[in-house]
């Protein structure tokens, strides 16, 4: 057994541990305030290559892997984790075009994710009365020529206003009314294609969060990923990958928390001596920690399990619905340890649990995730 | 232009080091270490030189098997190859000097940028060494006349400029800052205020893996590095007492006087 991170990795890591603590933390509370978007962070972002991470390098990606990937997660989302949001949705995104692409698909798009000419992209599956039952859309997509027109109402579409390209499910019509949800490839500015309502958020303030208006939006038959009725597919396997991205976010958030917890344990005194050398407050510390440590490991092995192409449903839910349950507690632990401080918004540790709540819903609800567990071990 | 460039591998000035068990050294379980910040400085501005004067630049380090990870974060900033002396064993700054002698010597670079010292022993010798060894001309403390606010440094121009066979190194003197000019080959050694170095981009990380790494030994460069400098003793700096509180200035004349003796 190994444990250790390969060069390339470890390059990965320091590389977004620098690229945190230089464009990320220091704006991190003034962007959640403002409910600014970070666009200037994302398109550096962008141009170092963090964005076409997971797409090979011969179709023009860092094809740095999944485990390079989840590590470069969790650093950055330590600086800022709405950043991490658009970044993880936009690889994602870059991941299914390299998976189910065709050659002319992946010559158009992939290289605009590894360069920076893409600020970032939306996945959309979700609608105002579907979510995790990606079976149950409402959103069509009817042939007309050799064109299709979509209409319908998506949701929950994470920088649907700032988004290059959308990736947006639709179900079309096969015959005799069966529906089947198909991917489409949805360029910014298409006529027909309007972002709806932007939500008003507890945390990841300053990812915007909107809904899509498809009102005869009409794509080439071209703009299918991964052919026609296969976007379930492509949807689930979007998914895999994402829960080990929200697992490493999440892990990311609470490291945050725990260092800031730590240095207040060593500055804030009570009766006489530091909190941090009361039992009460070191117990608290140790059990976070090691929480942490332990999601740490699970997401990072369900990382290397997808970076060998094993198949890890079952590791990739076990290691979201861990690693987000525990950064919850590290999160709410940390705001203890602060008292009254930790409820205002001059420490950080209010906004690390504003931001960490979302975790344990997005990406597939823990309790979607203890069902793929259940259903895996039951079988 | 050909230029060889220093990399050493430190031990992470944001960790609280601690002595090790024979008084004489560092522990080093758990250790973080990472590249010298003053060589990062040093890498920057060889491949700013190299992209503006074409050539290569070459990162050369001494030190045991895995500082392969500092050479390599050097490569994935830009650098073209690299030279890794293995040795595992005390070295100190002379020992340092003869080696990159060697180095010098095989590979006959234009420009030898160094950073002016390295973070961990702070001793600022290994440049001024290498030099005198070669009896090149040098130029210690590189710095440059613009900001790192400035537009020279966002569009990534080097702070040393290089004509010909001349170089105009504006280095940081006591007394403020002074610029000289240097006959090439020559040794330059890099201060704080260069530049702002690049992280890695991660398509240059992952080239950065098939980029060369070659491997010598002292001993295959023929350099017999037993330190000539003896480490008696570590000790840890006296913990900061607390402060005292007085009343008055002319208390605080007193003390001055008679306490801290620092005026008469």
């Amino acid at each position: 057994m190994q444990l250790e991170l390969t060069e390339h990795q470890r390059l990965t890591k320091d590389a977004a541990r620098k690229f945190a603590a230089q464009h990320l933390a220091p704006f991190a509370a003034g962007w959640d305030k403002k409910e600014e978007f970070p666009a200037q962070a994302l398109q550096k972002l962008g141009e170092a290559g963090f964005l076409a991470m997971l797409v090979p390098e011969d179709e023009g990606g860092t094809g740095a892997g999944a485990v390079a990937y989840a590590l470069a997660i969790m650093e950055l989302a330590e600086g800022c984790p709405a950043t991490t949001v658009t970044m993880s949705v936009t690889n994602m995104v870059a991941d299914v075009i390299s998976r189910f692409g065709t050659p002319e698909q992946k010559q158009r798009y992939l290289p605009k994710f590894a360069d920076g000419s893409f600020l970032c992209a939306s996945f959309s599956l979700s609608e105002p009365g579907a979510g995790s039952d990606a079976a149950g859309l409402k959103a069509r997509a009817d042939q007309d020529g050799d064109d299709y027109v979509l209409n319908g109402e998506k949701a929950w579409v994470s920088h649907g206003e700032e988004a290059s390209l959308y990736l947006i499910m639709a179900q079309v019509d096969q015959g005799g009314g069966k529906l089947k949800p198909t991917a489409f490839l949805v360029e910014r500015g298409a006529k027909g294609l309007s972002v709806g309502r932007r939500e008003e958020k507890m945390g990841l303030r300053a990812s915007h969060t909107c809904g899509l208006v498809l009102d005869g939006l009409r794509v080439p038959k071209t703009a299918i990923l991964g052919g026609e009725g296969n976007g379930l597919k492509v949807a689930l396997t979007a998914l895999d990958g994402g829960r080990i991205g929200v697992g490493a976010q999440a892990i990311g958030i609470a490291r945050a928390a725990l260092q800031a917890s730590l240095k207040y344990a060593k500055d804030r005194q009570t009766f006489g001596k530091a909190i941090g050398e009361f039992q009460a407050i070191q117990w608290k510390l140790a059990n976070m920690a090691t929480e942490l440590d332990a999601a740490t490991l699970l997401v990072l092995r369900a990382a290397e399990m997808r970076e060998k192409k094993q198949p890890c449903t079952k590791e990739a839910a076990m290691a979201k619905l861990f690693a987000t349950d525990a950064a919850y507690r590290v999160c709410n632990e940390a705001v203890q340890i602060h008292g009254g401080y930790g409820y205002i918004g001059e420490f950080p540790v209010e906004r690390h649990f504003r931001d960490v709540r979302v975790t344990q819903i997005y990406e597939g609800a823990n309790e979607i995730q203890r069902i793929v567990i259940a259903r895996a071990v039951l079988s | 232009m050909k230029i060889l460039c220093t990399v050493k591998r430190v031990t992470d000035p944001e960790v609280k080091l601690k002595i090790g068990a024979d008084q004489k050294s560092i522990a080093t379980d758990n250790l973080k270490y990472v590249l010298n910040p003053f060589d990062e400085i040093a890498v920057e501005e060889a491949i700013r030189l190299r992209d503006k004067h074409q050539g290569e630049v070459i990162v050369v380090s001494v030190g045991p098997s895995d500082v392969s990870t500092q050479l390599r974060t050097a490569l994935a900033m830009g650098a073209d190859r690299a030279i890794q002396i293995v040795h595992a064993g005390e070295l100190d700054s002379d020992g340092v000097a003869r080696l990159l002698q060697k180095v010098y010597e095989q590979e006959k670079p234009d420009v030898v940028l160094m950073g002016k010292l390295s973070v961990d022993n702070d001793s600022w010798q290994a440049g001024p060494l290498l030099a005198e060894y070669l009896g090149l001309p040098q130029a210690t403390y590189a710095s440059k006349n613009d900001s790192l606010e400035s537009d020279n440094e966002k569009n990534k121009v080097p702070g040393i400029t290089i004509e010909g066979t001349t170089a105009t190194v504006v280095r940081e003197a006591d007394g403020g800052i002074e610029t000289l000019k240097v006959q090439l080959p020559a040794v330059i050694t890099t201060d704080l205020r260069l530049n702002i170095p690049r992280y890695p981009s991660l398509p240059n990380i992952m080239k950065a893996k098939k980029k060369e790494i070659k491997e010598h030994t002292p001993q295959s460069l023929g350099v017999d590095v037993t330190p000539k400098v003896r480490v008696l003793k570590f000790e840890l700096p006296p913990a900061r007492k607390a402060g005292v509180k007085v009343a008055d200035s002319a208390e605080l004349l007193a003390k001055l006087r008679s306490e801290a003796k620092v005026i008469s």
